[in-house]
């Protein structure tokens, strides 16, 4: 079964090395057969590669322990969801979802283009050149079809990656990391091709908001998995590896504002593919911190020796990608300006330099320690005053742009027009302001003011759908005529809760910790909590000591809480099992960790009282549904594109 | 052991023959270049992009006035450069088209 596995790896290396160099051959002396011959090489890949997962899943699924990847990372008693996702849980099986997921999408990539040939000819390389370094990794670096005379037993998987949401967050990730190549691949192509149209960014535009929202999501759910299961009571630590994800989600979310501009202006074509450079290269960034362990992150488990292969990737990425959009700049230069700074265009520009101003920002905390360690031989880091403190220079002002922006005219916008459309959101504003100070939340400076710009947002999303409600006679036909805008403010609703839900859960959380003998209470933020006994589980892969916690609020029982720790004994780690009480009444969570038991039978019981987080959750879902608005397929706008670049053909005549 | 080397072996023989495809189907091409747009066609996209650019400029000026954002001034401002640079794009395609559309008719 290896020898399956490394063959298919092999033939995978060879069909991406060919595609990389048949096809920039084929491109560069305009070869049609070698260059049809090159996609097909690409598409043969996603195939050979495939063949390779399915021999490791199969060796997953059958405790083959002779593969060292299932040895090292699985056990006999650990459930059989688990053992798949270890898949994914080693840096062998990493890089090679990697690969399953770059080639399927560039099969996909490349078979749904496959009419723009002058286009595709030059991406198919630069698809080539991507798998080629993951193929070889796989290879001859990193195999995850090395083999050991088997043992008895593996070495199971770490605890914490023993939860439900491992088995989607990973994949979610991976799924957003790989998807940020196609639009790469397209912009690099379409420079090397010398097409300055908008071709590539219309090939790419569902790729890339396809690559952000897995992304987004993958973000989110890692973050509900910190919060459930690592039991420290918050969901995002400013972790170098939760950095690694975020940096290229933000620089993601300014290039699907700014590519607005180029499609409606023809404007900042030079920053379009900075930014399409920025996010591939963030992205190759973030696998190497994951994978490589040069940087101290709970999220990394594995200490290797790729980092090096990693860093000379990225060297040539970056050194690839700047110097061929420097040689096509003459290419690249727009033909009209901006006309007033105070426009729909100019506030997208306000908010793509905020949003790369805060993930350089945070690149440079992650990249820190690494930079000290190397300058001066010992490691400083950052820790999360500093990345608080340019997240409320850079993120307040970008909540209030999302409000601003729908309410300003594209091109200019006069004073009078102006003050008309920002009254009502003006008064939403300074009325819950006003509030929030009267009811004695005006404490957190930084919550007080998202909460009244995410008024302000709020009010300005609504007033969008009723005014363009009224001006097309109907709520339906106003989004099916621009899904990609009324998508686009429901995802900004999903912003706007995702934001109140941070600033309630952590501007205004209440924490308290306490050692209790069965039958005594504490009290937390309006809540009492009584410890009756503890009690013993047996899991299949796991001995689990849980607490029985009453929860009581003026004076009823609400809920009974079970916090407790779980000892695995083939892996020798402890995990904790954190308890929480969502209450609908303020939408938050009394969250309960059990820090410790004593002898005497005394449980130390740490208590968080949340307001608000479950809107944190509540918006990953909106946050899908807005995405999925603004990717759904539009026929009418389909048929427009088909006539401009495929004229005379089915699809335009459709 | 054996076993695997053989449906690997199948596999190489089955994706060489896919990737050769191109090659078996066409042995000897009459024409073996690439499409390349020519510069009348390169014109013609730029030109199209800028349709669009004008149009869609048109249609979100008049949403943007019927929603309140665009005054009755600025509208009114506006309105006359928007519907001439889009006439101008039309008018720049109209020949070229039917020029097209000749060539086409006469090379079959």
């Amino acid at each position: 079964m290896a020898a399956l596995g490394r063959v298919a790896l092999l033939l995978s290396f060879g069909l991406v090395v060919y595609a990389l160099v048949g096809g920039s051959f084929a491109a560069y002396r305009r070869r049609r057969r070698l260059a049809l011959s090159a996609q097909n090489a690409l598409i043969a890949a996603f195939g050979t590669t495939l063949v390779a997962a399915a021999v490791l899943l199969i060796a997953l699924a059958r405790h083959d322990f002779s593969f060292v990847y299932v040895a090292q990372h699985t056990s006999r008693s650990l459930p059989l969801g688990y053992t798949l996702s270890a898949f994914w849980g080693g840096q062998e099986g990493s890089l090679l979802l990697w690969l399953v997921v770059l080639s399927g999408y560039a099969a996909l990539a490349v078979w749904l283009n496959r009419r723009s040939r002058e286009l595709i000819a030059w991406v198919v390389p630069v698809l080539g050149g991507v798998a080629t370094f993951f193929a070889f990794m796989l290879c001859f670096v990193s195999s995850p079809f090395d083999k050991a005379p088997a043992p008895a037993d593996g070495a199971g998987m770490v605890a914490s990656l023993q939860n439900p949401y491992m088995l989607a967050h990973p994949p979610l990730l991976y799924l957003g990391y790989v998807g940020l190549t196609i639009p790469f691949a397209f912009g690099m192509g379409a420079l090397l091709s010398r097409r300055t149209d908008e071709r590539w960014i219309v090939a790419t535009r569902r790729w890339t908001l396809a690559a952000w929202t897995f992304l987004g999501v993958g973000q989110l759910i890692g973050a509900h998995w910190a919060y459930v299961e690592i039991g420290w009571g918050g969901y995002y630590a400013w972790d170098p590896v939760e950095n690694a994800a975020l940096m290229p989600w933000l620089v993601a979310t300014a290039f699907l504002h700014s590519v607005m501009i180029q499609e409606k202006r023809g404007m900042l074509k030079v920053w379009n593919m900075v930014l399409v450079a920025l996010a591939f290269n963030l992205s190759i960034l973030g696998t190497f911190l994951t994978r490589s362990g040069v940087v101290n992150s709970i999220h990394s488990f594995s200490q290797s020796s790729i980092g090096g292969w990693f860093l000379g990737f990225i060297v040539i990425c970056v050194v690839f990608s700047v110097g061929l959009i420097y040689i096509r700049l003459p290419l690249l230069r727009a033909r009209t300006k901006l006309e007033s700074l105070v426009s729909r265009e100019a506030t997208f520009l306000y908010n793509n330099l905020l949003l790369v101003a805060l993930a350089l920002t945070i690149l440079w905390g992650v990249m820190f320690p690494l930079l000290t360690q190397a300058v001066r031989g010992e490691t400083r880091s950052v820790s999360k005053p500093y990345y608080d403190f340019f997240l409320h220079s850079f993120g307040l002002p970008l909540l209030l742009l999302m409000g601003i922006g729908p309410l300003v005219a594209w091109r200019r916008a006069s004073l009078r027009a102006l003050g008309k459309t920002f009254v009502i959101p003006a008064v939403a504003a300074v009325v819950t302001g006003v509030a929030l100070i009267a009811v004695g939340l005006g404490t957190s400076t930084p919550g007080l003011l998202a909460y009244t710009f995410s008024a302000f947002v709020f009010a300005s999303i609504v007033l969008e759908f009723v005014r363009g409600t009224r001006a097309t006679g109907s709520l339906t036909r106003l989004v099916s005529r621009n899904r990609r805008r009324y998508g686009g403010y429901v995802v900004h609703a999903s912003i706007l809760l995702l934001a109140i839900g941070i600033a309630g859960s952590s501007a205004y959380q209440t924490i308290r910790e306490k050692g209790l003998k069965p039958g005594q209470s504490m009290q937390v933020a309006g809540y009492t909590l009584t410890y009756r006994s503890l009690f013993n589980t047996q899991q299949s892969n796991s001995q689990t000591t849980s607490a029985i916690v009453d929860v009581y609020r003026g004076g009823s029982h609400i809920s009974t809480l079970h916090p407790g720790k779980s000892f695995f004994p083939v892996e020798g780690d402890f995990g904790n099992d954190v308890a929480i009480y969502h209450d609908p009444r303020n939408l938050g969570d009394v969250f309960t960790i059990a820090d410790e038991f004593d002898k005497n039978g005394t449980l130390f019981l740490k208590v968080l009282v949340k307001p608000l987080v479950n809107l944190v959750w509540a918006a990953g879902f909106l946050f899908v549904f807005g995405s999925l608005v603004a990717m759904w397929p539009d026929a009418v706008e389909q048929r427009r594109l088909a006539e401009r670049y495929e004229p005379g053909t089915a699809a335009a005549r459709v | 052991m054996a076993y695997a080397l053989v449906l690997g072996a199948v596999l190489a023989v089955l994706v060489v023959l896919f990737v050769a495809r191109p090659f078996l189907r066409e042995p000897a091409p009459a024409d073996d270049r690439l499409d390349e747009p020519g510069a009348l066609e390169k014109r013609r996209l730029v030109l199209v992009e800028e349709r669009d650019r004008a149009l869609d400029a048109l249609k979100e000026l008049e949403f943007d006035h019927r929603t309140g954002k665009v005054s009755d001034d600025d509208y009114r401002e506006q309105l006359g450069p928007l519907r001439r640079r889009a006439a101008e794009t039309l008018r720049a395609l109209e020949p070229r088209a039917e020029g097209r559309q000749e060539r086409v008719s006469s090379s079959r």
